[in-house]
């Protein structure tokens, strides 16, 4: 929302505080100033001169001499300007002045200085300005291509540009937030400025005198209160259509609109200073002198006034007269009541539309404009009246039509009055830890037109219909803590206190899983939890894999963000692909992010499960690298019977070096090299490796309870053992016999496998070192030898032979 | 018989030839081994008087005595250079570089997470999760956005059905915990939330939030500015000053947002804080009495609530001018972190 300095002293004439001060204090009372601007900061010494004579260049074609005066001397300035004539009145700058651009400089933060200098050898002191060298927007003022002409100004020469235009103004450009439709108006935020700055607000003047009687000028019935519940017009006669005064205008201006008529420009004026757009109709286009509001059916046709034609739909509110649409209710006029030159009677309309109407419709037709996006955040229906009102002020003003005596309109029952809330002082100060008096809350409340009396304790506070936002004490307490100002109330701490509790398994687990990754090099990756279904191609997945069922995204931002991810394998590909790609010569990633597997039903939420990938390609990086890594998370989080199995079916791994992880029989994760075709989807030339694990499983199964278990005081015996077994015989059947086996074996490792010439054909070698040990006594080789034989003896029952 | 004074010129002279631990070994079995010098004296004292022995034994424990000192401190001698000798052929150049020693690193916001969430569990606070794919009435109706309100917007929100959405904020656990119904309330509640932005270098349609929430009889407005000062000066640093400006959101009344005075130029006005001086932060406010009415509490209590994006901390921190590498996951920027 924009506002000017010049513009809001129209409400608050002793404002006087302006730029970064003004920001500051109207900031801090709630209405944030985005940005500001001075017009004027990157000009000077720029003056209305008259050009007197036009000359050719000697040298060149594109080149005139003019011959100019500022009233005190005469000055050849030289321009290559194509709308200059002679008498013409127009700006130059003067040597050593500034511009705020220049089409051989472009932009400068603090100007451009001009100097003078010389154009194909003819002296030129300064330049006649354009509007873009002065820094103003085109658009804002018509027929100026090339130098700025005061032919409608009311200037002479020698004046000072900057005065004459009226560029010692500073625009702003205030956030307003959502809730304050009376804010998106220059005189509500008038409003608060004076109350900020302790200064007198005066409102719009809405007095008019009614000069003509129309009686029955039109016949208007509302159809759909609900979508409008309020709907006001008056005719004005013998309308004067023509250019609005230069005041109008800089406040349109200011504002960032074009001026174009004054009734136009009225309706715009309005718009801006009362927060309500208002439609003006050529009234003898009105057919049957009737006006309805009514729904549109599905595939209406609609020429809007920019000259498009829109298809609508039977949720979008329509004005209407007895042959058609004559306007979309709250977005645009049509092209066929719009006002021309010739028009003769005017009808003018301020209405109330439903926002949330209003904003739909206006996406589904592809149509926002200033009007909807102010009906759009649902304002209040009685400032209609009052905008109408206003702008007949101004046509009297203006003296540019006569004002019918009677005013045609429709009004809702269910349009809201004024409310009345009572709050008690105490519960305010409790709620913002302040000790504020009554009076000093009355006074705050007054000033912004929340006209409050005192009773001992409690406020009773008359709230005007377009505060819709404060309806409870809550909303009365903000009031007053931002005039009281934020600033001055206290800082303390709460003194409020709940059980402290230790971390939850699942927090450990979490927290061990990333030390682990961590520790082990691996650096960790965000992704988006939304991917392509496209994904389970290039992944592998079979078609009628009952893995491949996800959730879609009903609006999503692109098919390649339209579904939850159901895994993290993909991500953490594309991720190693990323840096792949990127020339780093390996890579070692992890991510720990919910996976969203659908529920049956359709309405219960999904099953999130918090899950653990890391994965990458490199020098050391091999299966049993991973495996190193699951194993070592498996120790932190106190699970000891983890397990291994080839029995697993995703085909994105090697078919022969891929595993399950299980817990008893219960899948917690899976691990293996990626299958090469995979990696070639994503354009990766390495193998990576990748281990994925349940955190939600792990925690289930996780244990950190730690009890002391006495340190045997007698030495420990070892002994070396190592056989032939079959190939296909795994390494678990072989340490499942071992382990059994005693009671006194402390601890069995596998330190050697061999697989050479010397031995038969399909078998291999192993070796393990075990170790003995006994809490109770020195053990004796005879027992030691004992627990050998039972190893040996039970493992050549599976078919090993001992090496001796 | 034994002139001590003999013996010792003797040995001084032995001593002062021997070069290594093996020769003075030698020295050593020469005078005080079994078949030494002081052995052989000893032997002869049985051929002497009972006076003779008293007087030559005390003279060999003399000069037995001295044999073992000058042995000693030769020995202590040659063995601290031998020592000396060793160590130093062991000599390493300890300016080698070692290979393989990259740590992994956290992602920027983890790391941005696990500081703010240490600030708050500090001050007593308990982590709350919830689902991130969560029922409309949660993510909006019982904290105030009613249906049509502009923020239910399918520009803004990802919809799965029509009753369940992809959270758009973390308060929904608030709402969750609120209706469980036990007080106090003392909480935030971290995790990833969904927008329909399109990526560019200040948006993402996936990002992570902090949400506090302290609900009980007596908490004030004054609490939430104090409890948000400290938490920015712990994370920014003490000399950080915070202010709080009028601001709204449905699901806080009085609302707030609050800047930090920028860390950079101190509140002077820099290129970092667009020549303000003040960085905004987060936003925050009491939490509307239509909310407990909402979630089914007594609409009489007192809390505060506040939202911090870690993403935004994290660019700030960190000063990374564009999002998108957040999400690129590239190691050369992972590894900074």
């Amino acid at each position: 929302m924009k506002a000017s300095h010049n513009f809001l002293k129209r409400y608050v004439k002793d404002l006087n505080v302006k730029g970064k001060e003004f920001a500051e204090r109207i900031t801090m009372t709630g209405t944030k100033v985005e940005t500001f601007k001075s017009l004027s900061d990157k000009l000077s010494n720029i003056v209305v001169v008259k050009i007197n004579k036009i000359e050719k260049h000697p040298d060149a074609d594109k080149l005139v001499i003019c011959k100019v005066t500022d009233g005190k001397d005469d000055i050849q300035i030289v321009t290559g300007a194509k709308n200059v004539y002679e008498g013409m009145l127009c700006p130059a700058v003067l040597p050593g002045g500034k511009v705020a651009f220049s089409f051989h400089d472009g932009n400068n933060e603090n100007g451009i200085v001009i100097k003078k200098g010389k154009l194909r050898g003819v002296e030129s002191f300064g330049m006649l300005c354009s509007v873009e060298e002065l820094g103003l927007d085109k658009s804002l003022y018509s027929g100026v291509d090339g130098i700025f002409d005061f032919k409608d100004f009311d200037v002479k020469v020698g004046d000072d540009v900057i005065k004459a235009m009226k560029l010692d103004d500073m625009i702003y450009d205030f956030e307003i937030t959502s809730n304050r439709i009376d804010c998106y108006s220059v005189s509500g935020i008038a409003k608060e400025v004076a109350a900020t700055f302790s200064l007198d607000y005066c409102a719009p003047n809405l007095k008019f005198n009614k000069t003509i009687s129309a009686p029955n000028y039109i016949k208007l019935s509302v159809e759909n209160d609900k979508l409008c519940p309020a709907f006001y017009t008056r005719l004005i006669k013998n309308v004067k259509i023509k250019e609005s005064p230069e005041w109008l205008k800089e406040c349109l201006r200011a504002v960032g609109i074009r001026p174009i008529n004054n009734f136009v420009d009225i309706t715009n004026f309005v718009m801006m200073e009362m927060g309500q757009p208002m439609h003006a109709y050529d009234y003898k286009t009105i057919n049957g002198g009737e006006i309805t509001v009514k729904l549109a059916k599905d595939g209406d046709k609609f020429t809007t006034l920019d000259g498009q034609e829109r298809i609508l739909d039977k949720n979008v509110l329509t004005i209407n007269d007895k042959s058609g649409a004559i306007g979309l209710a709250g977005i645009m006029g049509g092209e066929n009541s719009m006002i021309t030159e010739d028009a003769k009677d005017v009808l003018l309309e301020a209405a109330n539309f439903d926002g949330v109407n209003i904003r739909m419709s206006s996406k589904r037709l592809g149509l926002r404009t200033e009007a909807s996006n102010l009906f759009e955040k649902g304002l209040d229906a009685n400032n209609a009246k009052k905008a109408i009102d206003r702008a007949c002020s101004l046509i009297e003003e203006l003296g540019i039509g006569d004002i019918s005596e009677e005013e045609i309109s429709f009004v809702s029952k269910n349009v809201s009055s004024i409310k009345n809330i009572k709050v008690s002082v105490e519960k305010i100060n409790n709620l913002l830890g302040t000790d504020i008096d009554s009076l000093t809350m009355k006074k705050i409340l007054d000033k912004i037109d929340l006209k409050t009396t005192i009773d001992n304790d409690i406020l009773a506070i008359e709230v005007p219909t377009i505060r819709k936002d404060i309806n409870n004490f809550a909303d009365i307490a903000e009031e007053v803590a931002r005039f009281y100002s934020y600033d001055n109330i206290g800082r303390t701490l709460p003194n409020v206190n709940i059980n402290p509790r230790l971390k939850t398994n699942y927090e450990k687990v979490n927290d061990e899983i990333y030390n682990v990754a961590i520790y082990n090099g691996f650096d960790e990756i965000m992704n988006y939890s939304f991917e392509s279904e496209k994904i389970y191609d290039k992944l592998m997945y079979k078609n009628d894999d009952i893995e491949k069922k996800y959730i879609r995204i009903l609006n999503p931002l692109g098919e390649d963000f339209s579904i939850m991810r159901t895994q993290l394998v993909n991500g953490l590909l594309s991720s190693i692909a990323t840096n792949y790609k990127k020339y780093n010569e390996s890579a070692k990633l992890f991510e720990v992010a919910n996976i969203y597997l659908p529920n049956e039903e359709k309405d219960i939420l999904p099953n999130e499960r918090q899950t653990f990938i890391c994965g990458g390609y490199g020098k050391d990086i091999d299966f049993f690298y991973m495996k190193k890594i699951s194993e070592m998370i498996f120790d932190r989080i106190g699970i000891k019977n983890n397990s291994y199995s080839d029995e697993i079916k995703y085909n994105f791994l090697h078919p022969y070096r891929r595993a399950s992880i299980l817990i008893g029989n219960e899948m917690v994760g899976y691990m293996g090299e990626v299958y090469e075709d995979v990696t070639k989807n994503y354009d990766i030339e390495k193998k990576v490796y990748i281990l994925v694990l349940d955190i939600d499983l792990l925690s289930k199964y996780s244990n950190f309870k730690c009890k002391y278990e006495t340190i045997s005081k007698f030495p420990p015996i070892d002994r070396d053992l190592s056989f032939v077994i079959p190939k296909d015989m795994k390494i678990s059947e072989v340490e499942k016999i071992i382990k059994k086996s005693s009671k006194l074996l402390n601890k069995c490792e596998l330190f050697d496998i061999y697989d050479g010439k010397q031995l038969k054909e399909g078998f291999i070698s192993i070796a393990y070192n075990f170790r003995f040990m006994s809490k109770e006594n020195t053990l004796t080789d005879k027992e030691i030898d004992d627990v050998m034989n039972k190893i040996i003896t039970d493992l050549e029952k599976i078919g090993a032979e001992i090496r001796k | 018989m034994i002139d001590v004074n003999d013996i010792k010129n003797e040995l001084k002279s032995a001593i002062d030839n021997v070069s290594s631990l093996v020769d003075l070994e030698q020295v050593r079995l020469e005078y005080l081994g079994k078949k030494g010098k002081i052995t052989s004296f000893m032997q002869k004292l049985k051929d002497l008087s009972n006076e003779e022995k008293k007087e030559f034994g005390q003279e060999i424990n003399i000069a037995k005595q001295h044999i073992e000192e000058q042995i000693k401190n030769k020995y202590d001698e040659l063995y601290s250079k031998y020592l000396e000798a060793k160590l130093k052929s062991e000599y390493i150049d300890v300016s080698i570089p070692v290979k393989n020693t990259s740590n992994g690193h956290l992602h920027p916001c983890t790391k941005v997470y696990n500081e703010v969430r240490d600030i708050f569990v500090n001050m007593g606070y308990e982590v709350v999760k919830g689902p991130e794919i969560e029922y409309d009435e949660y993510n909006f109706e019982k904290l105030n956005i009613e249906k049509g309100h502009p923020a239910r917007d399918e520009q803004d929100t990802f919809y799965i059905n029509d009753k369940i959405v992809l959270r758009t904020q973390t308060s929904p656990v608030q709402a969750r915990v609120m209706e469980s119904g036990k007080l106090p309330i003392k909480m935030i509640s971290p995790g990833r939330v969904f927008r329909s932005d399109a990526v560019d270098a200040t948006h993402s349609p996936t990002f992570h939030q902090i949400e506090g929430l302290v609900v009980d009889k007596n908490i004030t407005f004054a609490d939430l500015k104090g409890t948000l000062t400290y938490f920015s000066k712990a994370f920014f640093g003490d000399k950080v000053e915070t202010r709080f400006r009028p601001h709204h959101f449905p699901f806080t009344e009085p609302s707030a947002e609050m800047d930090v005075s920028c860390f950079k130029c101190g509140g002077k006005g820099c290129r970092f804080c667009k020549n303000e001086g003040w960085i905004e932060i987060l936003g925050c406010g009491m939490v509307n009495p239509k909310v407990y009415e909402l979630c089914g509490l007594d609409e009489n209590l007192q809390g505060f609530a506040f939202g911090i994006g870690i993403e935004r901390l994290a660019l700030l921190k960190y000063e990374i001018d564009d999002m998108r590498l957040l999400y690129e996951n590239d190691i050369r920027f992972l590894n900074q972190f």
